[in-house]
């Protein structure tokens, strides 16, 4: 019972911040919404017996990436954006051509699917640190290094990309 | 016994994905439309681990971790860009950076 209730919660709150992050005019307040969306989403993880990913995603997303974003945001003194025209077919096509991209994924879903279970809160807890760790390194261990190499280069990107030309 | 069944949580992902390219294709600030590549990729990962769940194996968990890498690499980069952007043209609106535009 408490499960349903708190997934209801969760779903409701990550749905109406992400209306509300395409909505708003103002970066920060798009910002602000992707931030419940994310903390929502970690609670769904929860839900999903997935812990070490919930945190992952509470100090990964939510504090690293949003911070960044902020952060951004702010030295740019980035205000509302302006309104420009947009083309005749976003206008018409855009929100029915949405509409029915979810409404095929939703019956894809419910009706093409194999028959889903139901999510049970605890009774699988795989998702441990010791078991994703276990994993990681031993049968993921290349695409972890591969990764880690991805991660320097980024940080090598974004120092050239960013850096002061000293003359 | 209420539990949940798993297809609210795909349903909820492919929400959020749907939001996420609203927001791509609608806003005109280059902030706003990086965050919804963002949500994009958070809508995934829900995926990820919901049929983590179905399968009881934790594979799908390793897989949106390392999206959730790749997406933080990413945002150092864009940021990046974002900034040097502005730094050159003054502007953050995404329609006025056309200059590869024919």
């Amino acid at each position: 019972m408490i499960d349903t209730v708190l997934f209801i919660i969760c779903a409701i709150v990550a749905v109406v911040c992400g209306f509300n992050l395409v909505l708003q005019k103002h970066p920060i307040s798009s910002a602000l919404s992707l931030i419940g969306v994310m903390s929502s989403l970690a609670v769904l993880y929860l839900l999903l017996g997935a812990e070490f990913i919930a945190m992952t995603q509470m100090i990964v997303y939510g504090g690293a990436v949003m911070v960044l974003f902020v952060f951004v945001i702010m030295l740019l003194n980035a205000g509302s954006e302006k309104a420009s025209s947009k083309s005749w077919f976003a206008q018409i096509a855009g929100v029915p051509l949405l509409l029915a991209f979810v409404g095929i994924l939703a019956f894809l879903i419910r009706g093409v699917l194999p028959p889903l279970g139901t999510v049970a809160f605890g009774s699988w807890v795989g998702g441990t640190a010791e078991h994703v760790g276990q994993l990681l390194f031993t049968t993921y261990l290349l695409p972890f290094e591969i990764i880690s190499v991805l991660i320097l280069i980024a940080i090598l990107g974004a120092v050239v990309l960013a850096r002061k030309e000293i003359d | 016994m209420g539990h949940v069944p798993l297809s609210w949580y795909l349903v909820l992902s492919a929400i959020l994905f749907a939001l996420g390219v609203a927001g791509f294709v609608y806003r005109k600030s280059v902030i706003t439309v990086f965050m919804s590549i963002e949500l994009m990729l958070n809508s995934v990962n829900l995926s990820f681990v919901a049929f983590s769940y179905q399968l009881q194996r934790i594979d799908g968990q390793i897989y949106s971790f390392f999206v959730m890498v790749v997406a933080a690499a990413e945002a150092a980069v864009g940021l990046a860009i974002i900034l040097t952007i502005f730094k050159n043209r003054g502007t953050l609106q995404i329609d006025e950076v056309d200059s590869m535009k024919l």
